[in-house]
């Protein structure tokens, strides 16, 4: 197979306009109300008047759906193949939750409306809440968070409240991540107002117990950890962990980026975790949409409950109902009740795979991820860093150091030498402690055969880079567009993030 | 080997087999053997069995079916989601899979589609605001007013952020989850009594060395529109403070556009353009900003830009300005936010193409004349005040119970109830949120409503005010 992207040269928008053309229909309002108002700016105070049509582009409709088409087809997606991101759990995504959110019983509801008359969906989401808690080993989940990020904030946030309630809070300043955790972790920590204390990874690539317990103190108010880790690797000493924390009076997170190992197998909230987040648009299949909407629904133990996110939907035995009324809550973090798309597609999923199907899923995500370790272990210039011999779960860190010290070709020109190849590249550089690493995460969506066209792909890029490596640094020459120059992108000089900000530079030049 | 078939996973049979055997493994089981026994699962979850598609639809449909939806055109709720019409074009556009099931574009190369469509939103919405920043979306308007406030909070090392009183419930209540942590004040500057403005004198003395950002809205919660928006930039300029003014963009073929009177940093919901209500959800937060280093180096958020190819001098489009966020500068990130509305905001970006700065004008002038007739009709209806606010409007508008001279007035609760069996959300109730605005609602008009629809409102708000069922 000889891959090409598409390539269009595709003007941006504004520079297709054409005076006079237009790409919309409105109705226009009866006679009556224009008459009325035959001026209706004339309402608005002088001052406040837009003097000047703002500059946007003139086009007309089939202008407008050629050139997004355009766009469209210069964008890889997982629907044209696989997309190993680590941590990222890019499956697939079922066309069904793009229909059934189109139900204009859901998508014309008004967030506002009253309760009553809002039973379906509200029951829809009770019910997912209670599924999550169920697949999690949770109590309560709320679905408040718009993102893996947001979840975690309010995982944290919950930690805070916590030990305000303790009359801790003063003292416990600190919250622990391993050397390993995604950089949201650390983000949304400092978010909360805690300090971060970083522990290392041991050898095996696993916490390190010992750095641990020196890290713990009467100030450690939790510890973020996601198990399996970012290295693939289940955490074994997790009850040990679990008691570390707990014992100095900590709580333990879990970033659930890294959920979809476990699904039907084990279940964070019996491992001694006490709040979760769970990314919906990975593990439970809903469209990333190049960048969001996401999903990050967060789950606690009986104890946290009160501190949950509000709205939580509740159920009186009659109704169902947005429950507000928690005065300890963290409060919200979404002016309405979440994504409520996205969570709606979740159900959908949810009850389309069924319980043997969610198990079937981790089996195959973790074959999946250690067929290709076992693969990739015996292409020269690859390494499989920390642990060998132990299995991986979703996902496996690969280092191109050895190819990299022998041929200069490093991670980034893999990773470009792949998407050559029509394949996307895995998460590069990540996690830190690993050298030239290539997280590879291959889902259960994919099959052998598309597997092995990935090993094929890495094989080959490892070959062209033992006999000629300036080919493999020249990568990718069959995307819609070669190696970007990233620094003329953020240099002050340079920078340009609009239309507009082009067009005043090219004014004063 | 299971025998278990589901048609979402490709790996049966002879290729489960084959890659078992590659691993020397007899059992899937195998993998998770290093898991301590005492965590791995026993017993099964309570979770329902797996359906088929159609099933599942079906069910889905028929829980769907438990809400009830008003007939077209006859709900006049608003408040932060509004409904507007979508032109079809964008959903065929949005729902191409290319753009639906792509990550976010850390590859740029082979993601060019993406990065350009987000390039052109930051682009569109920058000609809307006139501003020359706008990031690559947030969450929503609310979580993009918390992140507006810490944002002021590390420019200027202050510690307090005034708000308009009358603000969106749920926005305030977001603003408060991102600032607490963080120190920083929230307070309240009030409001003109008759106009629904903000009461300039009050904001004044609210204003010192504490002050880190002013926040006003235009047109505000209850609809109101601020006119004297030079002289509030001037008074928070003055003392040091930076300027943040919340907008509902479609509202901006019309009205002067925030850039225009030197606001320093631009939030609002993007849901109208193109978007469905879907019950509040996904949203679109809207977050522009001047371009000055102190401001740059600060905002939250993905930023793509323009730059060209390394060999050559060909256009393309990247990731940039990272050096702000999470996965590079972890705990000293400007935000954890990642993952945000990629694909509401090109949503939005093909609907400003399609309207281009003529629809966008001119919706905004039909949006004025529908909620200039609805206001005269609520107007006439006796027992009703209406406008609540004496200040121009854009799209919405307060209205109110008048105190009855002989017999007790029915609550607001009460009227919206009995208009709502008439098959019509009327408004969003404001007892609760507002007392202090007695029986009120908020009312919402816009281009998806007719004369007609308008008429049997006021009919209906004329009817439960007496007693009428």
């Amino acid at each position: 197979m000889k891959f090409r992207q598409a390539k269009w040269n595709e003007p941006l928008i504004f520079e297709r306009s054409r005076v006079g053309a237009i790409g919309y229909s409105l109705p226009d309002p009866s006679k009556t109300i224009k008459k009325l108002l035959p001026n209706p700016l004339s309402t608005i105070p002088k001052n406040l008047r837009r003097k000047v049509q703002p500059s946007l582009p003139e086009l007309s409709e089939p202008e407008v759906v050629q050139h997004f088409t355009r766009l469209s087809q210069m964008n890889y997606s997982i629907d044209l193949g696989l997309y190993p991101l680590g941590s990222c759990t890019m499956k697939y995504n079922p066309p069904m939750n793009e229909e059934i959110i189109k139900d204009p019983n859901f998508a014309q509801a008004h967030p506002h409306q009253d309760c009553t008359t809002l039973q379906g969906i509200l029951k829809i989401l009770f019910e997912l809440q209670q599924w999550l808690s169920e697949i999690t080993g949770m109590d309560q989940h709320s679905l408040q968070p718009a993102a893996g990020a947001q979840g975690e904030l309010a995982g944290v946030l919950i930690i805070r409240a916590f030990h305000v309630d303790q009359g801790e809070l003063e003292i416990r300043r600190q919250i622990i991540v391993p050397d390993s955790a995604h950089g949201t972790n650390p983000a949304s920590a400092a978010m909360a107002g805690f300090d971060v204390v970083v522990v290392p990874s041991n050898k095996l690539g696993q916490i390190d117990i010992q750095a641990l317990e020196s890290a713990v103190s009467n100030q450690t108010a939790g510890l973020m950890l996601t198990n399996p880790n970012t290295l693939g690797l289940f955490e074994q000493e997790i009850e040990t962990i679990a008691s570390i924390v707990h014992k100095a009076g900590g709580l333990l997170y879990y970033d659930g980026a890294n959920l979809n190992a476990n699904l039907g197998r084990v279940r964070p909230g019996d491992m001694g975790f006490d709040i979760i987040h769970t990314n919906l648009h990975k593990t439970f299949a809903t469209p990333h949409g190049g960048g969001g909407p996401g999903a990050g629904p967060v789950g606690v133990k009986q104890r946290l409950a009160e501190y949950l996110p509000v709205p939580v939907i509740s159920f009186d035995g009659t109704q169902y109902y947005t429950d507000n009324a928690r005065p300890k809550s963290i409060g919200r973090l979404h002016g309405f009740h979440g994504n409520a798309a996205v969570l709606l597609k979740s159900y959908a999923y949810i009850i389309r795979m069924g319980w043997e199907g969610l198990h079937a899923v981790s089996n195959h995500a973790v074959l999946n991820a250690n067929y290709l370790m076992k693969k990739i272990e015996s292409i020269k210039g690859f390494s499989i860093p920390f642990a060998p011999g132990v299995w991986r779960k979703h996902e496996v860190v690969v280092s191109a150091k050895p190819l990299e010290r022998d041929t200069g070709v490093n991670a980034r020109d893999v990773a470009k030498a792949l998407l050559d190849r029509g394949l996307h590249a895995p998460t590069f550089y990540f996690p830190a402690i690993v050298e030239e690493a290539l997280m590879i995460e291959p889902t259960e969506t994919f099959s052998k055969a598309e597997l092995d066209r990935f090993i094929k792909a890495l094989t080959e890029i490892a070959e062209q880079a033992y006999s000629d490596p300036n080919l493999v640094r020249r990568a990718p020459q069959n995307t819609a567009i070669t190696r970007l120059d990233e620094v003329k992108a953020a240099h002050p000089r340079t920078m340009t993030l609009s239309w507009r900000m082009l067009q005043q530079r090219d004014q004063e030049i | 080997m299971s025998k278990f078939r589901h048609s979402f996973l490709p790996t049966v049979g002879v290729q489960e087999k084959e890659m078992l055997t590659t691993l020397g493994i007899k059992d899937i089981d195998e993998l998770f053997s290093d898991i301590p026994s005492k965590f791995l699962l026993k017993k099964r979850l309570k979770i329902p069995n797996g359906l088929s598609e159609s099933e599942v639809c079906e069910r889905v449909s028929r829980s769907l079916a438990q809400n009830w939806i008003p007939r077209k055109g006859m709900s006049f709720l608003g408040g932060g989601v509004w409904p507007h019409i979508i032109p079809e074009a964008i959903k065929s556009i949005v729902n191409r899979t290319e753009f639906l099931t792509a990550y976010t574009p850390y590859q740029a190369e082979i993601s060019q589609g993406m990065l350009q469509a987000l390039f052109e939103y930051q682009s569109l919405m920058a000609e809307l605001i006139e501003l020359p920043i706008v990031n690559a979306s947030m969450y929503d308007w609310a979580s993009a007013l918390g992140e507006a406030a810490l944002l002021t909070s590390r420019i200027t090392t202050r510690d307090s952020f005034l708000i308009p009183h009358l603000i969106s419930p749920g926005r305030r209540a977001v603003l408060h989850t991102y600032t607490q942590p963080a120190g920083v004040k929230v307070v309240d500057i009030g409001y003109n009594r008759r106009t629904g403005q903000l009461n300039v004198e009050h904001l004044k003395e609210l204003l010192d060395t504490n002050t880190a950002g002013v926040y006003f809205e235009n047109p505000g919660y209850m609809g109101v529109l601020q006119d004297d928006v030079d002289a509030i930039v001037d008074i928070g300029h003055d003392a040091g403070a930076l300027v943040v003014v919340g907008i509902d963009p479609i509202s901006l073929g019309v009205i002067r556009p925030p850039g225009d009177y030197d606001a320093d940093i631009v939030i609002g919901e993007g849901q109208p353009l193109g978007s469905p209500m879907n019950m509040g959800g996904p949203l679109l937060g809207i977050f522009a900003s001047k371009d000055e280093r102190k401001i740059l180096r600060q905002l939250p958020g993905r930023i793509i830009g323009l730059t060209s190819t390394q060999e050559g001098d060909e256009r393309g489009f990247v990731m940039t300005i990272q050096a702000r966020e999470q996965h590079i500068r972890r705990e000293k990130a400007t935000s954890n936010i990642c993952s945000n509305q990629a694909h509401s905001a090109i949503t939005a970006a093909v609907y400003l193409s399609l309207l281009g700065p003529q629809g966008i004008t001119e919706l905004g002038e039909k949006i004025l004349q529908l909620r200039h007739y609805a206001e005269e009709q609520l107007h006439a209806v006796d027992g009703l005040k209406a406008p609540l606010f004496e200040a121009p409007h854009f799209k919405e508008f307060g209205v109110s119970i008048e105190k009855g001279q002989e017999s007790t007035p029915p609550t607001i609760r009460d009227v919206l109830a009995r208009i709502q069996e008439c098959g019509i959300l009327a408004g969003i109730p404001l007892d609760q949120s507002f007392p202090e605005l007695g029986e009120a609602a908020l009312v919402c008009v816009t281009e998806t409503h007719t004369q007609e629809e308008i008429d049997q409102l006021s009919v209906a708000f004329q009817q439960a005010l007496e007693g009428k069922p």
